[in-house]
């Protein structure tokens, strides 16, 4: 991608500090500007439902879902459209979720950051958290049952996310069944509007990781090159047969809850915390800094990602909608199940 | 030779892991010598060691790894100590389980087992009845088979559906229900059973209160009253047809579930026999569930609260005399 960009006269005078750096980057920075975009599109009025932006948190997603490759199991949550771009996802699928295309993975029947590819290894969501915890392990139980190799599940939840019970459940259950499992948390300040004093009791929630007999990482989210290398290490630990990876990042959510909350109880001092920091910005100024593109080939990339969301956007706004009348309204697959409602 | 009821749920899950190496059973206390609070799995982990697995306490997380097992083409089979304990599942299997399919096209064929229904002594978190709950919601098929035949067969059907199926076996019938021998075939699931032909009175029921309807039927029958008894044997899907075939025979229903009484199984039936064969009933519809309070402790409480032989030739008695 990047390297094709390359004017000849320009050369780069380092090597990045991670060889996915750029790669993520892309995926960082496209995931910015595509929820830019659904942004402005929601308060004009055209998206209907909700919509969660990943803001602040692009670099631990989108080490992710790098980290992963085909046949793993990926299951993202709703602040994790890096991540799922990362993992294969094209940028037509959020936009025909969000935009209520018939032709998207969910053809309207869900929405938003529910959507997913569950052939692809994908898992698509549903709202209660730490639900998918388990079955990232069920699929990686089968996968052990079939006989493959070298597979990794991995799953994202937030700090709100760890204190349910299905959370606990879930991340239990991946230790007693002794699958390479990954969990990353990415503890972002705030549960909707709950701060972290009103979550958990414990200091730190990456303590949790021994009880759980799981190895425990901490990294700081909003470094792109620190979340690439704990990330990766650890998915790459259990993919080697380790025990269960637990990571913890710190971030602050740079974004409401949703696009409808202004997140008006942020107290103001904190913004300036080192964790505040937007990730995306940090790389841009790495990437700088380090020479590791000029300001030219970084607008030129800007336009090039904003060409492909325009056309992610256009498609999906001009595609078709669902009809209530075509829809089968069966929720089984066996059809001659369905029970004869009049 | 006889088998029981839960020797024909083992059976069904020894054939159903024997026949298709997809199939493997998760639960607590199910495997090693154990074999299961009531060993419905006794003698299984022995000839398959690495498919019938004992779980922590986690019925949310044994139904979620179930779901993620099945969607990659396992057919789970999971055990649940108690039909109680699935309420703490109740997320997995009504909200990722029961909406899978409609959301991603990706069939989930997993079989949740329920132990269900009231056993003397055994109270309020022990004895419940659910399947008016699971049938409450889109996305699976619940079933509550009340006869030896119908355990094994549904159950092996169950396995072999691509959906997920809520199966509904009732304790009281593990050790008190005998058949000579498995049956070879039966009705699919979908397909309600007229277990007693009769002119006079339509008994719709199902699970273990087939039988207490048998026996009042066969009371009345020394009165001179024919009461026909239509076993449904899965609650959903709801073979109406069967029913508003035996409406119009008899002109009167009663419908007799052990659950708690507030909506549900009885509820539904009657709604529908109202709405498509009013013209049928001769009397207005009729029914018997258990009482409104939790299910107690002391036999002399439970046996009261549960439909029993009396409370339904009462109500029988009272149809009958419209």
């Amino acid at each position: 991608m990047l390297q094709t960009a390359e004017p000849e006269s320009q050369t780069k005078t380092k090597t990045p500090p991670h060889p996915r750096y750029l790669e993520a980057f892309r995926f960082m920075l496209q995931t910015r500007i595509f929820e830019d975009k659904l942004g402005a599109l929601y308060r004009g009025g055209m998206i209907v439902g909700g919509v969660y932006l990943g803001r602040g948190q692009e670099a631990v997603s989108a080490a992710c879902g790098l980290s992963l490759r085909k046949g793993d199991v990926f299951a993202p949550l709703i602040r994790d459209q890096a991540g799922r771009a990362a993992f294969g996802e094209p940028l037509l699928d959020p936009a025909r979720t969000y935009l209520g295309s018939k032709l998207g993975p969910m053809r309207g029947r869900d929405g938003n950051i529910h959507r997913g590819r569950p052939k692809n290894g994908q898992l698509a969501m549903i709202s209660h958290l730490g639900a998918m915890i388990p079955v990232v392990v069920g699929s990686l139980m089968a996968k052990r049952w079939r006989g493959e190799k070298d597979f990794v599940g991995l799953a994202t939840i937030g700090e709100g996310g760890m204190q349910t019970g299905a959370s606990h459940e879930g991340i239990n259950i991946a230790a007693v069944e002794k699958v390479p499992f990954v969990l990353v948390a990415t503890n972002n300040r705030f549960a909707y509007s709950t701060p972290n004093d009103r979550q958990f009791g414990c200091v730190d929630l990456i303590d949790r990781a021994v009880a759980y007999g799981y190895d425990g990482h901490t990294v700081d989210g909003t470094n792109l090159t620190e979340c690439l290398e704990v990330i990766g290490n650890a998915v790459e630990r259990a993919r080697a047969g380790g025990p269960p990876q637990m990571v913890v990042a710190n971030v602050l959510r740079l974004a409401g809850h949703g696009e409808h909350d202004d997140a008006s109880y942020v107290p103001p001092e904190m913004r300036g915390e080192s964790f505040a920091r937007d990730s995306v910005k940090v790389a841009e100024e790495l990437i700088i800094a380090q020479e590791l593109m000029t300001t030219d080939e970084l607008r030129q990339l800007h336009e090039e990602i904003v060409a492909e969301v325009n056309e992610a956007v256009n498609t999906a706004q001009s595609d078709p909608t669902p009809r209530a009348s075509e829809d089968d309204w069966r929720a089984l697959a066996q059809h001659n199940l369905v029970d004869q409602l009049s | 030779m006889s088998i029981t009821y839960l020797e024909a749920i083992r059976e069904a899950q020894s054939r159903a892991l024997r026949e298709d190496d997809r199939v493997y059973i998760y639960g607590q206390d199910i495997a090693g010598k154990f074999g299961g609070a009531f060993k419905a799995t006794k003698g299984l982990p022995e000839q398959f060691p690495r498919r019938v697995l004992n779980s922590p306490i986690s019925e949310d997380a044994m139904i979620g790894t179930a779901i993620g097992a099945a969607m990659e083409g396992m057919r789970p089979i999971v055990e649940m100590q108690f039909a109680d304990f699935s309420s703490i599942a109740l997320n997995q299997i009504l909200n990722n389980a029961g909406t899978m399919y409609y959301r991603t096209q990706i069939p989930c064929p997993i079989t949740v087992r329920l132990p269900s229904g009231g056993t003397k002594g055994s109270g309020p978190f022990h004895s419940q009845s659910m399947e008016g709950l699971y049938a409450h919601y889109p996305g699976l098929v619940v079933v509550t088979p009340a006869t030896v035949e119908d355990a094994y067969s549904m159950l092996l059907e169950a396995v072999a559906i691509d959906d997920p199926v809520i199966y509904c076996e009732h304790k009281y019938l593990y050790y008190h229900l005998k058949a000579d021998a498995l049956p070879t075939e039966n009705l699919p699931i979908g397909k309600a059973r007229i277990v007693r032909p009769g002119r006079d009175l339509t008994i719709v029921t199902y699970s273990a209160m087939v039988h207490e309807a048998l026996a009042v039927a066969e009371e009345f029958s020394a009165d001179g009253f024919q009461i026909e008894v239509v076993d449904l044997r899965s609650v959903k899907p709801l073979d109406t047809n069967t029913v508003l075939a035996s409406v119009a025979r008899t002109g009167r229903l009663l419908c007799v579930g052990e659950a708690f009484p507030w909506g549900g199984v009885t509820a539904e039936v009657i709604a529908r026999v109202a709405a498509e064969g009013f013209h049928l009933l001769d009397a207005a519809p009729q029914r018997v569930n258990a009482k409104d309070t939790p299910i107690p402790y002391h036999p002399n409480l439970w046996s009261e609260h549960r439909p029993n032989k009396a409370s339904i030739a009462a109500k029988a008695r009272q149809i009958l005399a419209e």
